[in-house]
């Protein structure tokens, strides 16, 4: 971790690095993080298909026809050039913008025309490429208001200090704490959003996002504008996610931690889908060397 | 890779323990409300409790220098102090806490003066009935409206909804000039008042006897308070924050905002109708005349003065804003002047408010306190043979 070579930019792209062994049970945080929550069951089968989906600008097609499956428990990795389609791609399936054609379904329920609050609860979270916290509100707030996904209480419930109002504001704080300690940074909990160091802004996005206990979690670009050695640790949280039966989705450009933390890799190209595959494939793919990798690969 | 616990860099592994302990201990500017937060429950109350009680006997104490006799009756001063309070806080529920600009927060005063007016004035048709009914009466009718007002505005933003506000506010006014029913400049006299007589026979409420009906009113803001505290602590008042945060951010992350702005615009609503019924008893007359624009920014100039989301300081900025004008007697046809300026001064100075400390959403945020504290102590001093599944969790 320690290694100074990772201040310069890596001649040959890594090996793919197998994942780690699914469920490390001496992870006490991690059981925490996935407290309440059915361990993925089925792992492998299709969780979200994204069917001939098509996004349209004005005459500007971002997305043209775009199918992959995400399976469940699997990391995907989501990469391309850009303006490739990746984040379009993010927004349309989580209803952001409103796709001009096909369809997107999550547990073959289609997330077509649904708001996007209900897209989240029904179980696609998500973080930005550009952070968007809360400033205002501390690390732990922000984690609660994720966590009202799965709270019922309503305006006169909080305003009287009704029973489950009670015991869904303990489980805030319990779930938040250990939310907070999953990611690493439960010292700053009482901290102001705003007031975070960047790296940690980050990783509260990601704390907030799992609080909404997804099933599939979308992370655009978590990595922006980290140092290599924050990166490594950013892979080992993301295989944590995985680990505790998350299913993730990841759009990343830099190429290190696409290849050495994901298990297959779509490709996209001028918003059309160029390749699919596990990464030593795409490694290899020669259409995404001449494409994407071009570069890199002839050094 | 080991099992190192996930975090950043050692830089910023640095920085977290700086903020976590700055975050425990008091700052310079933050001293006197660190030190309050970290004070006993039992404590806050022991101060909390004497204050208060100067405060609900104000009128009464008649406080030299700060009194604005002789220019105006002292308790009628303080009663009008009450009742902008009690509009600053509601409003500040719409504007400082869920962020949505309303310009038109008069139009609700309006709609709870005219119900209480309207039940209870012999000017009126209506089935009379008691006094004190009129105030949940004209919560409920102002609920209603502020839901009718909400549903098709609130899917605007900003700028478009302090217009389309703007305009509800002026529609009651004319609404209150054009329908006969309403009686227009004419008005309604001898509205209600609640019962009670005293030793000699005389009302205790009357329109020119202040005190009863500031306590009254002092009694509702702590009522009021307690209750919209709880809110605050809650998912609604943390849905409030996010949205006027960043909306999108919020409805992105699962929170139906839409109905959480209503939410508020119902809740702010209600408290302005409670506020309007309290004038309407006072003055005992009510007509179009009181309701216009320069009213509802009157209004948000005193929550943006006390320090918008803040219940105390919108509060005092109420109270102020009242106040000024009535001590002062000879600067108060200037008020609009001085507001003005103050405005300015205070947004280049000090544009989080008077008092401008953030609100807690956490109804049990102290467990949580202490258990970062701990964890800062922890880190602190490692123990001689670290678990390596203890030090994942940390």
């Amino acid at each position: 971790m320690t290694d100074q070579n990772h201040d310069e930019i890596p001649e040959v792209i890594p090996d793919y690095v197998e994942p780690a062994a699914p469920p490390s049970l001496d992870s006490e945080a991690a059981e925490k993080a996935a407290a309440e929550r059915d361990i993925a069951v089925g792992v492998g089968e299709t969780l979200v298909e994204i069917d001939n989906l098509s996004v349209k600008f004005g005459g500007l097609t971002a997305l043209d026809s775009v199918s992959f499956d995400i399976k469940r428990g699997e990391i995907l990795g989501l990469i391309g050039p850009n303006g490739a389609g990746k984040t379009t791609c993010f927004n349309a399936m989580t209803g952001v913008y409103k796709p001009s054609g096909g369809d997107v379904r999550l547990e073959g329920v289609s997330l077509l025309r649904k708001k996007q609050h209900t897209i989240t609860r029904m179980g696609l979270a998500r973080t930005f490429q550009n952070i968007r916290l809360w400033g205002e509100m501390t690390a732990l707030e922000n984690v609660a208001v994720g966590l009202d996904t799965r709270h019922h209480t309503s305006l006169f419930g909080a305003m009287f200090g009704i029973p489950r109002h009670r015991r869904e504001e303990r489980s805030s704080i319990e779930r938040g704490m250990a939310l907070l300690e999953f990611v690493g940074i439960a010292d700053a909990a009482m901290t102001k959003a705003s007031a975070l160091p960047y790296g940690h802004q980050r990783r509260l996005e990601i704390a907030r996002a799992l609080a909404t206990d997804p099933k599939l979690l979308c992370l655009d670009e978590p990595a922006a504008g980290f140092n290599p050695a924050e990166k490594e640790n950013l892979m080992e949280l993301i295989r944590s996610i995985r680990d505790d039966g998350y299913t993730v989705l990841l759009i990343e450009h830099d190429m290190k931690l696409v290849m050495g933390v994901t298990d297959r890799i779509v490709v996209l190209e001028f918003g059309k889908l160029l390749a699919e595959g596990p990464p030593k494939e795409i490694r290899e793919n020669p259409a995404v060397i001449s494409a994407y990798l071009g570069e890199e690969a002839q050094v | 890779m080991s099992t190192e616990p996930v975090l950043g860099s050692e830089g910023a592994q640095k920085h977290l323990e700086e903020l976590a302990e700055h975050a425990n201990k008091p700052g310079r500017f933050a001293g006197l409300n660190q030190w309050w937060e970290q004070q006993p429950r039992v404590k806050q109350w022991a101060i909390l409790l004497p204050i208060a009680a100067i405060v609900f006997f104000l009128p009464v104490i008649n406080p030299p220098i700060i009194t604005t006799e002789p220019g105006n009756d002292w308790p009628l001063a303080c009663f009008d102090m009450a009742r902008f309070a009690l509009v600053a806080l509601g409003l500040n529920v719409v504007v400082g806490q869920a962020g949505l600009l309303d310009l038109g927060y008069v139009g609700f005063f309006a709609v709870g003066s005219y119900v209480a007016a309207l039940w209870t004035s012999p000017d009126s048709s209506a089935v009379h009935i008691p006094y004190l009914w009129t105030l949940p009466l004209a919560m409920l009718v102002t609920v209603v409206f502020g839901v009718c007002l909400g549903i098709p505005t609130l899917r605007l933003r900003g700028d478009y909804l302090a217009i389309v506000t703007l305009g509800f506010g002026e529609i009651i006014r004319l609404l209150a000039t054009i329908i006969p029913a309403m009686r227009g400049q004419q008005g309604f006299k001898e509205v209600g008042h609640p019962p009670g007589t005293g030793s000699d026979g005389v009302p205790i409420f009357t329109n020119n006897h202040g005190t009863p009906w500031y306590m009254l009113t002092v009694g509702i803001i702590v009522l009021v308070m307690i209750l919209l505290g709880n809110i605050e602590r809650s998912r609604v008042g943390r849905a409030w924050i996010a949205i006027r945060e960043d909306e999108d951010a919020a409805e992105i992350m699962g929170v139906p905002t839409f109905k959480f702005k209503i939410w508020a615009f119902a809740t702010g609503a209600a408290i302005g109708g409670l506020s309007g019924a309290l004038f309407a008893g006072q003055v005992g007359f009510v007509n179009n005349q009181k309701f216009d624009v320069v009213t509802s920014v009157l209004f948000l100039c005193a929550v943006i003065l006390g320090g918008s989301g803040n219940k105390l300081g919108v509060i005092i900025g109420g109270a102020l804003v009242s106040y000024i004008p009535n001590r002062f007697t000879s600067i108060a046809d200037y008020k609009y002047l001085i507001f003005g300026v103050a405005l300015v001064l205070l947004m280049i100075f000090r544009s989080q408010g008077l008092i401008g400390a953030r609100a807690h959403l956490l109804a049990y945020a102290r467990s949580a306190r202490a258990r970062t504290r701990e964890l800062a102590a922890r880190r602190r001093t490692p123990e001689p043979t670290p678990d390596p599944a203890q030090e994942a969790a940390s």
